[in-house]
């Protein structure tokens, strides 16, 4: 069983907009694209060319539709690691091969210490393990440690490839311990969520849930549209608005 | 340059310090990444996003978005985060290919390059020697229709065009005939001041990454976003507002908003009276020949009624109080402005929202509720910015205005055969509230605006002569019937029937009906199909099974009906086992390109702008860029242009014509750094440093206009100057917005039998209907067949966002996103069909009938089921294996849909197009759906023989550990 930090000094995660999310899965494919050449490389592909195409992937997008009010609505789920501070699958390892970084909160893997028993997937409620039958040692989101502070990289590169590439700017990232930093301070504002917090695994990773669908504009009402009265209808109107502002 | 990029939020930020913490984990926070990082254009879909690709040892590192450039601002898609599976797919051809058995087998032996192209010049020239036009050469969503038209106008036929005729010359046209300029390519929402945005049939598509980056925005600004569609799904799933409209009646529901506006009088009319032809007097002369056109002076230019001085008055004159309203005689002639009619049509009850609503399958109070949040962005939250500026009648104005309301539409408004005329119907919704290139609005894109309908002509109305270029190229705009290419009886001179009585304003070609019309011998047979990158033979065709079956029918001699194919592509897609001959391209990262002003261009509202492709890895395989190819075949034919006065290529390859090829003095396909010393944009001479500076720029050129430019384009004196110089528009006159369309008046004149130019008698109805002047609402045309009931469904298809666009469905990370295609049925629907989840279904249209598997979902219409397109493939092509979810389980819909309408009482069957412009309705189908029997389940149909796989083909992995060897280069180098 492998011990957690305390207090780590950071808590570093990412804030997931809902609200904003199209589903586009760019997130999905550079977390890909980094990683299979990044720290835990390669992210192994089974079979993908066949019929069970199954790879190993630290991130992905589920869709639902989720019934409320008229015709209820479609939510685009991104869903990967969230560093919790008190993480199960840390806590279930047998060999410290699952480790919780007392710097940054990082939740990483030791591949070399890692014996491939998948308790931590099993103890992960959230799914966000990835094992690679390939070589046999659990894979997982790295938050891209090997980006965030890379000095081969230019300083505006360091951040999560999927912070970088989503395209509708729904995906943020910074110190969750911080409540001055950007992200806590938008979490705030926005009503952010952990993910199913009564199991008691304290998230660091929040999802700012979608806003009120609205049937009126969203800043002011709109009253309702009155016909035009003028002696000759609507022409007749059109000729009086023109006059009085003499074109 | 390091520009911060669109997701430049503080909390997307590095950390304050990006040093590394002292963790005592042993973990490489800064391994070394690439070897070098080259900027260049992505290709993964049309949008032309910029890319920076990390090459490490010659291999993809990682490919990501480039923080300056102009279409994506850093951030880069599903797809083009994953074109390194895209580069090195197994399904990459190798070698030219030469077909050695049956046609669609997939039979082929490799030939070197000097054969293939031996045998294609040898053929072509055969062709151009007697009759040109018996080259029909169509490409597909290439970028280089710059250099493709040029070549096929230096060839002599007029035989060309691209896939914009299955695509969206619906909204190109209905754009450019209204306001001389479009959504998407030549357009955008105002996305930085816009209060309410209204997004109509647009799915994943058009553009990507741009529109995304502007949903982010709205968002943040808390802007309202409606999404008028019939799914819910991409951009309509994080809209505000969803309307679940009715396929095909967008139209009518913009039209009801419209009847709104003016029952409300919520319409600017001081713009319409500044910007439009609302002011312009039309002649109300029943039976006239000159009935519906504009009353002008002897010089030709239309006149409008000057309310101050109570007479006529030449548009532009000075100080002009334009009448909207009334009846006048002029000139002798019975005329009213064109306003007048205008507020006629729509303010009948026939558009009002209770008239409309089930048509529509919208509730009346939503109409309404749109109606009064469209009145009251536009009217109550006006956006004024603090810039001066003078207008094209040199008026100063000390601030820009604008009517914060943008609008945003695509193929769900383009692919039916209303769609040009519910094209039009927006462009009219966005001009009456004011809102065309205002602040807040839809801006242009430079070189847009051109004048409505931009100038250039249709060329090639002699059919094409024997060793002799066109006067100019094959595709344009037609403004009356004089325009058409008609032969001497009215027949069409284009194998596609482009430009003719059928389809007049076809600006895009009609690909879709090549194949069919070659094989039919309608109107001639032709000798060589050649096609570049356009899956023809699948996803790209309606009537996929019998639109094969023509490619391998033969006639009484035992000859091919189409007697040649050559086709170019870069992958194993299901046409290239049609093909006789086959030119093998390489992939976007090792290829030249130019994304040109002349073409399609990367501008956006602030700015034109161009960039380039540029090979950053060379291939390993023996295959050429096909536009290099192009050139090659152009020299070897000695085509005008391609060269020198003794006979030698002119150009090197494409790079070198990108550079040097000039389309008029100083006018060349790249803007940027001209003249030989790189010191001038738009116009120069040819600079042989041209490239070496795109690419120190980050692979682009971008002129940023000044401030007081960058608004009502369509009449800012300083822009159109600016325009003239650069050579976008032929003179630096307003462009009036043409609310009232004359060149459709003059194709109704037609039918009505006025005119030198005649319609057959039995066109000339169709004529007259469709070609109204101002927009109206039909019935798509298949759908106003008597049979309609048997088919109650509407069945239309989109591309899943990570697909959309993309040619490529074996890419090894995507299709595990997506390998098989459902047909998503609504939960209520689906209940009183008796149908399950995840049931296999028959889906039957008039034409055919496929069957897939159902997903019942609650955010669609009810009357609507759709589908993700081109998921199947057909089983050899693509190189997957036997078992793929995309030849097993996927069924593709375009078997379904019919690319002839049912037959006129004369036993004629037009084309499944938009009668105006020819554009494809693949959105139009009907079906009816049931549930398969139990032994049917399982499987996708129809079914086909398998292709062959290529000589030599790369067999695909079982297990892909793309990245290790990086992984391994680190761990040496430690």
């Amino acid at each position: 069983m492998t011990s957690l930090p305390g207090k780590t000094e950071k808590s570093l995660g990412l804030v997931i907009d809902l609200d904003t999310c199209v589903g586009c899965h760019a997130c999905v494919t550079s977390c890909k694209e980094w990683n299979t050449g990044g720290h835990m490389a390669p992210l192994t592909d089974f079979d993908p060319y066949g019929g069970a195409p199954d790879g190993t992937w630290f991130n992905r997008v589920h869709t639902y539709e989720q019934s409320c009010g008229e015709g209820g609505r479609t939510v685009n789920f991104p869903r990967s690691c969230l560093h919790c501070e008190t993480p199960a699958c840390v806590t279930v390892c047998p060999t410290g091969a699952s480790y919780k970084r007392s710097s940054d909160g990082i939740v990483l893997v030791d591949e070399d210490k890692c014996i491939g028993c998948q308790l931590c997937a099993w103890a992960c409620p959230y799914g966000a393990r990835d094992f690679d039958f390939d070589v046999g040692v659990m894979k997982k989101c790295t938050l891209c440690v090997d980006r965030i502070y890379n000095e081969n990289l230019d300083e505006v590169d360091r951040v999560p490839a999927c912070v970088a590439a989503c395209p509708t700017g729904a995906r943020h990232f910074g110190d969750l311990g911080d409540p001055n930093s950007a992200v806590s301070q938008l979490v705030a504002e926005r009503g952010g969520v952990d993910l199913m917090p009564d199991l008691g695994y304290n998230p660091v990773n929040k999802y700012l849930p979608p806003r009120a669908k609205t049937s009126a504009p969203t800043d002011a009402p709109a009253k309702e549209l009155e016909s035009v009265t003028a002696e000759g209808g609507f022409l007749g109107w059109v000729d009086r608005m023109l006059s009085e502002e003499a074109l | 340059m390091t520009g911060q990029g669109a997701n430049s939020r503080p909390s997307q930020a590095p950390l304050k310090s990006t040093k590394a913490p002292g963790e005592p984990d042993g973990v490489d926070t800064s391994p070394r990444v690439s070897d070098d990082v080259r900027q260049t254009t992505c290709y993964m879909c049309a949008c032309r996003c910029g890319i920076d690709v990390y090459v490490s040892d010659n291999q993809i590192r990682y490919i990501q978005g480039n923080r300056d450039h102009p279409v994506n601002r850093g951030v880069l898609c599903g797809k083009g985060s994953a074109g390194i599976m895209q580069h090195y797919s197994p399904a990459r051809l190798k070698k030219p290919l030469l077909r050695v058995g049956e046609r669609g087998s997939g039979e082929f032996r490799e030939i070197e390059w000097e054969e293939a192209l031996s045998i294609a010049t040898e053929r072509l020239a055969r062709i151009r020697d007697t009759d040109p036009k018996k080259l029909a050469f169509f490409t597909g969503r290439d970028q280089s229709q710059g250099l493709t038209g040029w070549w096929a106008s230096r060839f002599g036929t007029p035989n060309y065009a691209a896939h914009g005729g299955f695509c969206s010359v619906n909204m190109a046209a209905g754009g450019l005939y209204s306001i001389g300029g479009s959504f998407w390519e030549f357009g955008e929402p105002d996305w930085e001041h816009t209060r309410y945005l209204l997004l109509f049939g647009v799915a994943e598509d058009h553009d990507s990454n741009p529109i995304k980056i502007g949903l982010g925005r709205l968002k943040e600004r808390g802007a309202k976003v409606v999404g008028v569609n019939p799914c819910r799904t991409g951009y309509n799933a994080i809209a505000d507002d969803w309307i679940g409209v009715r396929p095909g009646t967008d139209g009518l529901f913009a039209l009801a908003l419209v009847h709104e506006l003016l029952r409300a009088g919520k319409v600017d009319l001081t713009y319409l009276a500044e910007y439009t032809n609302a002011p312009f007097l039309v002649i109300r002369e029943p039976g006239a020949a000159d009935d519906g056109l504009f009353v002008r002076d002897d010089s030709g230019t239309p006149l409008v009624w000057d309310r101050k001085r109570v007479a006529p008055a030449e548009i532009g004159a000075a100080d002009l109080s334009p009448a909207l309203t009334g009846a006048y005689t002029v000139n002798g002639r019975t005329c009213t402005p064109a306003f007048a009619l205008l507020a006629e049509r729509y303010l009948s009850e026939t558009y009002s929202p209770d008239a409309v609503a089930e048509t529509c399958g919208v509730a009346p109070a939503t109409i309404r509720r749109v109606a009064a949040e469209l009145a009251h962005a536009a009217f109550e939250q006006v956006v004024e910015l603090p810039i001066a500026w003078t207008d094209a009648r040199g008026r100063r104005h000390q601030t820009m205005r604008g009517r914060p309301v943008a609008m945003h539409a695509m193929r769900g408004i383009s692919a039916h055969s209303n769609g040009f005329h519910t094209c039009r119907a927006l462009h009219l919704l966005q001009t009456l509230l004011g809102t065309i290139d205002v602040p807040g609005g839809f801006r242009y894109k430079p070189p847009y605006p051109k004048p409505a309908p931009p100038q250039v002509k249709p060329a090639g109305k002699d059919g094409g002569t024997p060793n002799t270029p066109l006067d100019g190229p094959p595709l344009g705009f037609v403004a009356g019937p004089e325009d058409l290419l008609i032969d001497d009886d009215g027949r069409p001179v284009r194998i596609d029937k482009a430009f003719s009585w059928e389809a007049p304003l076809a600006a895009h070609g009609i690909m879709h009906m090549v194949i069919r019309n070659a094989w039919a011998g309608d109107p001639y047979p032709i000798d060589t199909l050649f096609m570049y990158m356009a899956n023809m033979a699948w996803n790209s065709s309606m009537n996929t099974s019998e639109t094969i079956a023509m490619l391998t029918e033969r006639d009484a001699e035992g000859e091919y009906r189409i007697p040649f194919i050559i086709y170019s592509d870069a992958y194993y897609s299901e046409t290239v086992a049609y093909a006789d001959l086959v030119l093998p391209d390489t992939t976007y990262l090792e290829r030249h390109d130019c994304i040109s002003l002349l073409d399609r261009p990367i501008s956006d509202a602030e700015g034109p702008a161009d960039a380039i492709r540029h090979p950053v890895v060379e291939p390993d395989r023996d295959v050429r860029p096909f536009q290099s190819v192009l050139l090659d075949l152009g020299a070897r034919l000695g085509l005008p242009g391609m060269v020198d006065e003794g006979g030698k290529p002119k150009y090197r390859d494409y790079a070198d014509y990108m550079v040097n090829h000039e389309r008029s003095p100083g006018i060349g396909p790249l803007a940027g750094w001209r003249g030989r010393e790189g010191e001038s944009h738009g116009r120069g001479e040819p600079n042989p440093d041209q490239l070496a500076r795109y690419i120190a720029n980050g692979g682009f050129w971008k002129h940023e206009l000044p401030p007081d430019q960058s608004y009502y384009k369509m009449a800012n004196r300083g822009y159109l100057d600016f325009a003239k110089k650069m050579g976008f528009v032929p003179a630096a006159e307003q462009i009036v917005l043409q609310l009232y369309s004359e060149p459709l008046q003059r194709f109704r004149l037609a039918g009505q039998g006025h005119g030198d130019v005649l319609p057959p008698e039995e066109l000339r109805e169709r004529l007259v209907t469709y070609f109204d002047p101002l927009p109206f609402w039909y019935e798509p045309l298949e759908q106003q067949a008597p049979d309609g009931a048997e088919f109650p469904l509407h069945a239309v298809t989109q591309r899943p966002m990570h697909m959309y666009h993309s040619w490529g469905g074996q890419n090894a990370w995507l299709r595990q996103i997506t390998s098989q295609n459902r047909l998503f049925v609504n939960r209520a629907t689906a209940a009183r069909l008796g149908i399950a989840d995840d049931d296999w279904v028959w889906i039957e249209s008039r034409q055919a009938r496929v069957r897939g598997q159902v997903r019942l979902v609650d955010g669609v219409n009810p009357d609507t089921v759709w589908t993700w397109n081109a998921i199947a493939k057909r089983r050899g092509a693509w190189m997957l294996k036997e078992d793929a979810g995309e030849y097993e389980k996927s069924f593709l819909l375009n078997h379904a849909i019919a690319e002839l309408l049912p037959s006129e009482e004369s036993g004629y069957r037009f084309s499944n197009s938009d009668p105006v412009t020819g554009q494809a309705a693949w959105f139009d189908l009907k079906v009816r759906i049931r549930p398969c029997a139990p032994e049917e389940a399982g499987h996708g149909a129809p079914q086909f023989e398998p292709i062959k796989p290529p000589p030599d083909p790369e067999t695909p992995p079982h297990t892909l550990r793309y990245g290790v060897r990086f992984r391994t280069m680190r761990e040496k180098a430690e």
